[in-house]
């Protein structure tokens, strides 16, 4: 029998907000944390913006023995899913933890090999237990003692939601009987930027999703973690339940590299749907990919136009992207915390820094301002490079 | 005929630095060439936007370089930026 599944607990870190309750606040007030970049040196990008979880110092959160094992994005991690737990202690036997991430700790290698390359220096034996990817599932395991399925999914910017999803699946099943899921990402070294420059999908500006004039994505970091748990099993223990994940659905658009299809996101989306048990006239509101790049919103908007029909002239579509950056394999985790916020608040978030309609977009975005609206089912979508896609249901309690 | 050769020589470049890059057989890349007639897609053009950065030592910034759609097209960018043709009023 298929169990439901709540969330009941939400551990963020980002550049809008340093706990949950920070980042919900900006983001439903539509405050967009992009800012002058300051952890690479000013002038050296084309791009001078980034979405930075500025305030964020490991010294508060590691002692100093600890914080020589830890990358930042290992780091992120760890401080989310500190407060998703907020205490409490999940059996160590019958749980999982499911992260995400699609660069690892790459600021740590970007650190080495620069000493080893450019300064003849030697490479730190701590490199490899910093740079690999399941660090953060690890690091979180350790603190947890949580002793049952834990792993890393590196899809890249799906990453987090297929962490999430699988995560989902093994409560829903029985196969565990609560999961930490949920990812994070530290894209800040001069070799990863560059690495992103040489793309050309980078805004020299400001991050406009579904805007004529967008000009590309901006670069966020962070780190999101969710406490999921049979929602009986919640129910009974009386925890804050934040709603429910629903649905879960992946596919792969073996289209391009890096050019997105609406037909690969239209499948992932509908495999979501029958997933969850639910028709698309269901669905109260989308948290887009919406990465501000020419391709994506306008192929993604052609995805949910597939996909809906006309419900799509009536169904608010916005992308958090715009405030909290697009922090990759951390990104479906952030944006799960904003949809949890939307259900549990009943106010739809904005896409921040929108000027003009383009009508490649001809969606209700939600522009700018946030929406007094309570919805029962909302969607968080990830499509990757690669064509890597993961859609996540979830479901208000009301 | 002197004062054209920097210009013929900055065609001739671009022209081998796409062949180069693409893995193209150097006849088949000409100047009448659409980007899309060689099967140069989005992905493939960001590289040779970068190699030819790198051969002509020039930054090609993100205005110029969406609208080189074309062989020919990216011989103009790159000799405008090389300020070897006026620039348009």
């Amino acid at each position: 029998m298929k169990r439901r599944v709540a969330v009941t607990g939400i551990g963020v870190v980002s550049a809008v907000g340093l706990n949950f309750p920070a980042f919900w606040e900006s983001i439903s007030h539509g405050e967009t944390g992009i800012r002058p970049m300051t952890l690479v040196p000013p002038g050296s990008l084309r791009f001078p913006n980034a979405a930075e979880a500025l305030g964020f110092r490991t010294e508060d959160h590691f002692d100093e023995k600890e914080a020589g094992f830890v990358d930042r994005f290992t780091q992120l991690a760890a401080v989310a899913a500190r407060e998703a737990l907020a205490g409490y202690k999940p059996n160590p036997d019958t749980s999982a933890i499911v992260t995400g991430t699609s660069a690892g700790g790459q600021t740590t290698e970007d650190e080495n090999f620069h000493n080893l390359y450019a300064k003849r220096e030697r490479v730190s034996p701590l490199t490899i237990p910093r740079v690999m990817g399941d660090a953060a599932a690890s690091r979180i395991s350790l603190e947890t003692g949580i002793t049952g399925p834990v792993y890393t999914v590196s899809t890249a910017c799906s990453s987090s939601n297929h962490a999430i999803g699988q995560a989902y699946w093994m409560v829903r099943n029985g196969v565990v009987d609560a999961a930490l899921a949920g990812g994070s990402e530290a894209p800040f070294s001069l070799g990863f930027l560059k690495s992103w420059e040489a793309m050309r999908v980078v805004s020299p500006d400001t991050c406009r999703p579904f805007s004529k004039d967008r000009r590309g994505l901006i670069l966020g970091e962070g780190g999101a973690m969710l406490l999921l748990e049979p929602l009986d099993a919640a129910v009974a223990r009386g925890a804050k339940i934040w709603g429910e994940i629903a649905g879960f659905g992946m596919s792969s658009d073996a289209f391009h590299l890096t050019q997105p299809s609406s037909e690969g996101a239209a499948r992932a989306i509908r495999a979501a749907l029958a997933d969850a048990g639910i028709q698309p006239e269901a669905v109260g509101y989308i948290n887009a990919h919406g990465t501000g790049t020419t391709a994506n919103d306008a192929t993604e908007c052609q995805a949910i136009r597939e996909v809906f029909g006309g419900h799509a002239d009536d169904l608010p579509v916005s992308s958090t992207k715009s405030m909290h950056g697009h922090a990759l394999g951390a990104a479906g985790a952030l944006e799960a915390a904003a949809v949890l916020g939307a259900l549990a608040h009943g106010i739809l978030p904005p896409t921040a820094n929108f000027t003009t309609p383009d009508p490649a977009c001809n969606l209700d975005v939600i522009p700018n301002q946030p929406r007094q609206e309570q919805v029962e089912w909302a969607l968080s979508n990830s499509f990757a490079f690669g064509g890597l896609n993961a859609v996540l249901v979830f479901r208000a309690r009301l | 005929m002197c004062e054209n050769q920097p210009r013929e020589d900055a065609v001739r470049r671009v022209i081998e630095v796409i062949a180069r890059t693409q893995k193209l057989p150097l006849e088949t890349v000409t100047l009448d060439k659409t980007f899309e007639d060689l099967k140069i897609d989005s992905l493939d053009g960001i590289n040779i936007l970068f190699a030819l950065e790198s051969e002509f030592k020039i930054d090609i910034p993100d205005e110029p370089a969406r609208q080189m759609r074309s062989v020919h097209d990216a011989a103009e960018g790159v000799k405008k930026l090389l300020g070897l043709v006026p620039t348009e009023q």
